[in-house]
């Protein structure tokens, strides 16, 4: 997992990695699921929200997934079976892959590649596959719908999210998650260090527009016509019961976790703290503590971006798909791009 | 079409004609599509047939009778004040407003008028549960548009409704309260103080729900121009309430025609709405609560003291005589043909609801709109199962 | 003033409540903890006072539904003053009602010439089984300690309530 362990033999390392991604993936969709959904929404709609398993309600979600495990596996009967079993499977698989190159510390990554901004935003797309074949799959009309829907957003949304982050990688001169991080905290603002310099300053255009096809991506309200409980009953998990829905389920709030931890990384400094404070120079200059510290900060950075992202979720009604479209393409996607030759000139000019 | 602004108008047209060119050019097999009975967005048991071209709804159907419940032919065979009892579940929400013009048509047959304190309270109560029905479509609107928040919103506050009415009448949903010749009681002390309180909360509600929903740009673009009903189209196929209120038509019951209730001693507007659109509805809606609070509030001030029950045999034999009554409900027009022969139950009686009149502009509304459209459509048109199906 | 957008008010509104909820406590009662008391003429429950009952049948026959079953049959009680002749009453057999059928009118509760039944707030008698709610005079007899008080009446009007 670390690469403090570089020392370990190959296959200790990889279980290491694997147990590490599960805890990174599972603990922020658990903490998200009962701090956000369970308690925030239910405090804005003024109501108290579980309150009966556990204290305060904090042992809800393992109750709720002791019931989906109970539940009987159900398919349609002319559901293309194995493809639909597998569906939730590669949606859940894209999360996974996602949260490999995540820094979350100056030695605590699960990998560490130079096209780590490309890797993430590619792989980030898998989950389409997933939620198509899993519309298509399950035989059933309102299904297919959202299916459709959600590839036509998913698709529409990956394109201002890839140009928003053009913007970051212009100017930090560098693709690797990691170098991004660092950029960001040894940088200044007009000579002064004490902030570093958080790209959520100089790119807030960018920032904006990221966290917009973030919304998107998650087909969280205001975009979630693909599940649109009301007219399309569930979307493309209408047909889906007991485990697999659970697996779309924590899904959803994983893939929440990992894209807020991107932003975090993109555009709030990631891990790291000003080196300035510590007088660090470089990344091998940090203390060895930052190791524990920087999961804690990067951990605070993703609450605090999710708690937008569910607020704005518990606050609107959702567009239509058309549109939402027009709103990709007409207007973020051009303000991208103004956003991205804004940044090359300024760059060039300083 | 002549009351809905150049904009609008000319948008509609040229929708509407893309639509058109569309499907022309683009013929495909299409889908059809059921939604319903058993879906979220039908409140119930209605079934939408639509022919479906990609997301483009082609040509559609509502379907209803799924809950029927036969309430004209139980009305033969019962007495007055078991009717009473029935037609309280016609429309669920606003069940007292249910009472209303059955026990004025029996009362009109036996050629009596309750006494003045029982129709300053009946109105009191009418406007109650039109608060309590109205609230909650205006959460449920939310709803069907994605918003989840409001309709936790409505369900808290229409509590303070329904605590009220069933502290008066005793049955939070189904109150049964009217009698031929009056009411079954008088208020219980208390009510006039705990009323002044909930309509502040009531009003608070509704600007709560402006702020949430009504100001939202994704709400305006959502309902705007979506589901236009020409005036002259509303008249034509009868619709009533704020569906029609929202067509740009001044007409209002409770103004325009008289009856022995007190809404023609207060004070109030009627609203209207030139655009037609959904939204013009919605907002009519949510005006026509915070209009409804003040009815209440000045109907406490003159409430006249008095008996609140009419002279009236104890066992009631309704004479000889056919009589129609109609109110203007929650919903829109309700009215009750009642043909009485002089025995102890109607011999007749013929129920106009209101939501069945509404639902029948839906093929009309529903061409050429999109899937989310519907919803939008039906959300705003607001109708209940139960006043449907009766 | 300028006009607030009213993307960003409706994120005030929801906010709002969510710090009025934290700071003031939310609306939501935590029923089997605590729990809220009914309106007095909340019609919760139809109690029997069978000392009252003639079995004359009256609200029987007025039910919407039928559903109260009656039985009774006629007995000799002893004289008031001695030496009278034996007086004929009805007694009471059988007072059922099936509650998986009523509609909670109160029509029958209004009918009753002598004052037999009553409505009480009580609302927790849930059975398992739908055959269960099927209650009987004993069992109606029982709910007459919970019937309260008939209301004070608002001011302005006329008469006392009967019940």
């Amino acid at each position: 997992m670390l690469g403090l362990i570089a020392d370990v033999s190959y296959w200790t390392q990889s279980l290491l990695r694997v147990f590490g991604g599960i805890v990174a993936i599972l603990l922020p969709a658990g903490t998200i699921v009962y701090v956000f959904l369970f308690k925030m929404m239910s405090f804005m709609q003024s109501r108290l929200g579980p309150m009966e398993a556990g204290p305060f309600g904090s042992l809800q979600l393992f109750a709720e997934v002791g019931k989906w495990l109970q539940k009987e596996d159900l398919y349609p009967e002319r559901a293309d079976r194995f493809i639909f079993k597998m569906a939730p499977l590669i949606v859940l698989s894209s999360t996974f892959l996602l949260v490999a190159v995540v820094p979350f510390g100056p030695d605590a990554w699960f990998t560490n590649f130079e096209a780590g901004v490309f890797y993430a935003l590619a792989v980030s797309s898998v989950s389409v596959l997933g939620i198509l074949i899993a519309g298509w799959a399950s035989a059933n009309k309102y299904s297919l719908l959202g299916g459709l829907r959600a590839a036509g957003q998913l698709i529409a949304y990956e394109l201002p999210m890839v140009l928003a982050v053009v913007g970051v990688v212009i100017q930090a001169g560098t693709m690797n998650l990691q170098q991004i991080v660092v950029a960001q905290n040894t940088g200044s603002i007009f000579g002064w260090a004490g902030l570093g310099n958080p790209y959520i300053l100089t790119q807030c255009v960018g920032f904006v527009i990221f966290m917009i096809a973030v919304q998107a991506e998650l087909t969280q309200a205001p975009f979630d016509m693909p599940i649109a409980e009301s007219e399309l009953v569930s979307g493309y998990m209408t047909e889906y019961s007991g485990f697999r829905f659970l697996i779309f389920f924590i899904g959803e709030f994983a893939t929440a976790g990992v894209f807020a931890f991107i932003a975090s990384v993109l555009f709030l400094g990631g891990w790291g703290v000003p080196f300035s404070w510590f007088g660090w120079t470089s990344i091998d200059s940090i203390d060895n503590w930052m190791n524990v510290v920087g999961p804690l900060i990067m951990f605070t950075k993703m609450m605090l971006l999710v708690f937008v992202i569910m607020w704005v979720r518990f606050s609107y009604p959702r567009f239509r798909e058309d549109q939402l479209q027009r709103f990709a393409w007409k207007s973020l996607i051009p303000l991208s791009l103004v956003n991205i030759m804004a940044t090359s000139v300024l760059k060039v000019a300083f | 079409m002549t009351m809905l602004g150049d904009r609008q108008q000319l948008a509609y047209i040229a929708s509407q004609a893309a639509d058109a060119r569309v499907n022309v050019e683009l013929e495909t097999e299409g889908m059809t599509l059921n939604i319903g009975p058993q879906h979220p967005a039908t409140h119930g048991t209605l079934r939408i047939i639509a022919r479906l071209d990609g997301e483009q709804v082609v040509w559609a159907e509502p379907s209803c009778g799924y809950m029927h419940r036969g309430y004209e032919k139980l009305a033969e065979v019962r007495t007055f004040p078991q009717v009473t009892a029935l037609v309280n579940r016609i429309d669920w929400l606003g069940s007292f407003a249910n009472e209303v013009p059955f026990i004025l048509a029996a009362e009109e047959l036996m050629g009596i008028e309750a006494p003045p304190r029982a129709q300053w309270i009946r109105t009191i109560l009418f406007e109650l549960s039109r608060i309590a029905n109205v609230s909650l479509f205006l959460g449920d609107l939310g709803v069907q548009l994605g918003a989840i928040t409001p309709v936790f919103f409505a369900f808290r506050d229409r509590e303070y409704v329904l605590n009220l009415i069933e502290g008066a009448t005793g049955g939070r949903f189904h109150p049964n309260f009217d009698r031929i010749g009056g009411l079954k009681d008088d208020l219980p002390a208390g009510f006039i103080d705990e009323t002044r309180v909930v309509m502040r909360k009531m009003r608070k509600f509704c600007d709560e729900i402006e702020g949430l929903l009504f100001g939202n740009e994704i709400f305006e673009a959502r309902t705007r121009g979506i589901g236009v009903i020409p005036r002259d189209l509303a008249l034509q196929y009868g619709l009533s309430g704020a569906n029609l209120r929202g067509s740009g038509v001044d007409w209002d019951l409770r103004r325009d025609q008289k009856l022995p209730m007190a809404w023609d001693k207060v004070d109030w507007k009627v609203w209207t709405h030139p655009d037609g659109d959904s939204y013009a509805r919605c907002w009519i809606r949510l005006q026509e609560v915070r209009e409804s609070t003040l009815i209440v509030e000045k109907l406490l001030d003159s409430l006249p003291s008095g008996p609140v029950m009419a002279k009236v045999p104890r066992i009631i034999k309704v004479p000889e005589g056919e009589a129609w009554v109609s109110t203007e409900n929650p919903l829109g027009e309700m009215g009750y043909y009642v043909v009485s022969k002089g025995e102890l139950g109607p011999f007749r009686v013929k129920i106009r609801s209101a939501s069945f009149n509404n639902i029948s502009i839906v093929p009309w509304l529903l061409k050429g709109v999109y899937v989310p459209d519907i919803i939008t459509i039906l959300a705003s048109l607001y109708f209940i199962l139960g006043d449907i199906d009766r | 003033m300028a006009k607030v957008p009213g993307l960003l008010k409706g994120l005030g509104v929801t906010l709002g409540t969510m710090v009025e909820t934290i700071t003031k406590g939310a609306n939501t009662v935590q029923y089997p903890h605590e729990k809220e008391t009914p309106p007095i003429r909340s019609r919760g429950v139809i109690a029997l006072h069978e000392g009252n009952c003639t079995s004359c049948m009256l609200c029987a026959r007025s039910c919407p539904d039928w559903c109260i079953y009656i039985e009774g049959h006629k007995e000799l009680a002893p004289p008031r003053r001695a030496g009278g002749k034996p007086r004929q009453v009805n007694k009471l057999d059988r007072f059922d009602i099936d509650y998986a059928l009523c509609m909670y009118c109160g029509i029958c509760v209004e009918v009753c010439p002598f004052d037999a039944l009553f409505w009480s707030p009580e609302y927790e008698y849930s059975e398992p089984r739908i055959a269960d709610l099927l209650h009987d005079k004993a069992k109606l007899g029982e709910w007459m300690e919970t019937v309260p008080e008939a209301p004070e009446l608002e001011a302005g009007a006329e008469k006392k309530s009967k019940k």
